[in-house]
């Protein structure tokens, strides 16, 4: 019996079909049938790491990458690079304009919830004071703006970043443990229309990296 | 792990970095403490001391519980004591790590960048230690909700005119933005973790906390634009969270709370007792480490400057509060300035300004700003004081108002004390974990450091 499922990798949403009822589980691992089923199925390389060993190099490096015509590409490195996304060609974020968003919802709340609660809901009368009075509710609007706006960045950056996603095939290469460490990388990616894994290869041998990688998945 | 090709970039010597790191030699010295090298004797003493506090606070605050708050020295006319003092303290303490890590981020100070870790640290902790008090003043601290704006079958809501009110939203959203700054600013390092660990589960642990970050360019994009944000939605808060505990007393029409000079001078003072709190964590963390070529003279000296500034305008805070009590020629005014300096309480008021206005004076002088055992005793001189100021404002406040019929007396109790320094001992406890299982200074950007440091900054791209 299979189930049909849906399935994350590297390239995209993935469809595929899985034996997976228990009864088959229990048989598969009575004849070591699962495993041989895991590791026949093919390895698909997915890109090419190449390493770089410091900043100049892999600035270089990406300008001739972006010049030659790439474009599933990317630049990894221990800590943000200066004016990479220039070269890369990264346009702004829109993640300014969430926050924005995030604060005006925030502002409309804490104006809201005072209203809701002091003026419309229940309305107590305190040394004949008014019931709506913005001055006094400046302190909570103020806090529930900055309070949403913050969220906003954090989870809006997170989101726009696909992360978190724990599972990358680069994870994979024990080079690619160094870009947090010490190690630049370019990446050029199998689905890249340009991509062929032995011209790709030549051509990042020759802007540069000190070693080129075939990442698997 | 050095193999070919060595790094091109290392750093010269500076005053805020030593010469000669590279990227992985300031990798290994920050990640070292947590995955390579034991605690040692001093950690595993400092430790045990610490639970022993954190038993005492636990004992304390299980007997308030039984009890309530009759246990402490708190009656009517003087029904805001320790709890209050500490409260106001320790979230005072809290404001130099949010002034580190927003403010001087956004002034692009690259002195911050060795120091700005830890003392996030330090505001979560003093932040959670601040939390407590409020809460245990309630005498029904499991109805702490009641706090909230809910729903409720009684149909009430809270009275958004009462600055108690905008506390709980102010500290509330403090202690939230703190800690998703703090992590967010720890995702790389956490990554640097991930892929150092040696044991399975460190790697484990570690990897979903780095959520599978890896450098990508267009990663580093959006988070520098959200930590950029956060900078500058953090900053405002260093201002508006001490305001509104200041107007907490302001909005109270008491002779010495009820007074417009309260949110800026008590803004002054959490970042002063906030910088003697860096120090003081700094100095033993930098011993302990051999962190002298990161966390440098240059950076004790910068936070001596800081407390000197913020020294200065506390102590205009209490010039401009006696010479305003004397110009309003307000009876109660006058009574309270007289009471203060001469009254029961005496004693704390002059130990207050022996700590908060004189000790300061003496970081006029560069020598003794970069003395590293002279700076740890002037910070814990201001951290006494600090503590002494709130206790001087709230308790004479309260135990002479306008009627001498309604005046008493304020004496803590052993359950008191007790909970103040248990609160001492969860702060250090909390730390002394930190120290040991995150990266207490930003990996990072210490290596942005290096590089823009090595004297071969690259060129601006085309």
């Amino acid at each position: 019996m299979s189930i049909t499922i849906l399935t994350w990798t590297h390239h995209g949403w993935r469809i595929g079909k899985v034996s997976s009822m228990t009864t088959d589980l229990k048989e598969h691992h009575d004849t070591h049938g699962e495993a041989d089923e895991l590791e026949s199925a093919e390895p698909i390389l997915t890109g090419l790491l190449a390493e770089f060993v410091d900043v100049d190099g892999v600035v270089e490096g990406a300008r001739k990458t972006r010049a030659a015509g790439y474009k599933v590409w990317d630049v990894h490195s221990p800590f943000p690079i200066h004016g990479i996304d220039a070269v890369i060609g990264i346009r702004p974020t829109i993640l300014p304009w969430l926050v924005l968003g995030g604060g005006l919802v925030g502002l409309v709340s804490g104006l809201g919830l005072q209203w809701f609660c002091n003026t419309f809901d229940y309305p107590f009368l305190v040394s004949a004071k008014p019931l709506f009075s913005l001055p006094a509710d400046i302190p909570v609007i103020f806090e529930c703006t900055v309070l949403f706006s913050a969220l906003t960045a954090v989870f809006g950056m997170l989101a726009l970043n696909r992360l978190p996603l724990l599972y990358n095939p680069m994870f994979k290469s024990v080079r690619f443990k160094r870009v947090t460490n010490d190690r630049f990388f370019i990446w050029i990616d199998a689905t890249d229309v340009k991509f062929d894994e032995k011209t790709t290869a030549e051509f990042l041998t020759s802007i540069g990296a000190t070693a080129v990688e075939r990442i698997e998945d | 792990m050095s193999t070919a090709g060595a790094n091109l970039e290392v750093s010269r010597g500076s005053n805020v970095l030593a010469a000669g790191y590279d990227y992985e030699s300031v990798t290994d010295k920050i990640s070292d403490i947590v995955l390579k090298r034991k605690s040692g004797r001093a950690w595993r003493f400092s430790f045990a001391l610490a639970a022993l506090f954190v038993l005492i606070l636990t004992a304390a605050v299980s007997y308030l519980f039984l009890r309530g708050v009759g246990i402490w020295g708190i009656d009517i006319p003087v029904a805001w004591g320790f709890a209050i003092v500490n409260f106001v303290w320790w979230i005072g303490i809290g404001h130099a790590g949010t002034f580190i890590s927003a403010m001087l981020f956004l002034m692009r100070q690259d002195w911050r960048t060795s120091i700005n870790r830890f003392a996030e640290a330090m505001t979560l902790f003093a932040v959670a230690c601040a939390g407590m008090f409020p809460l245990l003043h309630l005498g029904r601290p499991w109805e702490f909700f009641w706090l909230l704006p809910y729903p409720n079958t009684m149909w009430l809501w809270p009275q958004f005119r009462s600055p108690l009110v905008w506390d709980v939203f102010a500290v509330s959203t403090y202690a939230t933005i703190s800690l998703v700054f703090w992590f967010v600013g720890m995702i790389p390092d956490l990554a640097t973790f991930r892929d150092r660990a040696k044991s399975r589960i460190a790697r484990v642990v570690y990897g979903i906390l780095a959520m599978g970050w890896r450098g990508s360019a267009r990663h580093w994009h959006r988070y520098q634009t959200a930590y950029l944000l956060l900078a500058g939605l953090a900053a405002p808060l260093v201002v508006s969270v001490h305001s509104v505990v200041g107007m907490d007393f302001a909005a109270a029409q008491l002779p010495g709370w009820h007074s417009t000079i309260f949110p800026p001078y008590f803004v002054a003072g959490a970042i002063f007792s906030g910088f003697a709190m860096v120090l003081t964590l700094a100095i033993p963390l930098r011993w302990a480490y051999g962190l002298e070529d990161f966390i440098t003279i240059r950076h004790l000296e910068n936070c001596a400057k800081l407390m000197l500034v913020t020294g200065l305008i506390v102590a205009y805070g209490y010039a401009s509060e006696a010479f305003y009590g004397w110009l309003s020629g307000n009876e109660f005014d006058m009574y309270m300035n007289v009471n203060r300096a001469l009254g029961r309480y005496e004693v704390t008021y002059w130990v207050l300004i022996f700590c908060n206005v004189v000790t300061p004076q003496f970081l006029w002088f560069r020598a003794i700003r970069r003395s590293v055992p002279l700076l740890l005793v002037i910070s814990f001189i201001i951290q006494t004081g600090m503590w002494m100021e709130r206790f001087v404002i709230i308790i004479t406040s309260l135990q002479r108002d306008f009627l001498p019929s309604s005046w008493g007396m304020y004496y803590p109790t052993k359950w008191d004390y007790a909970t103040l320094f248990g609160t001492i001992g969860f702060f250090t406890l909390c730390f002394l974990l930190f120290v040991r299982v995150l990266p207490a200074i930003s990996i990072s950007e210490m290596r942005e450091l290096v590089f823009e440091q090595s004297g071969r900054p690259h060129k601006e791209a085309a």
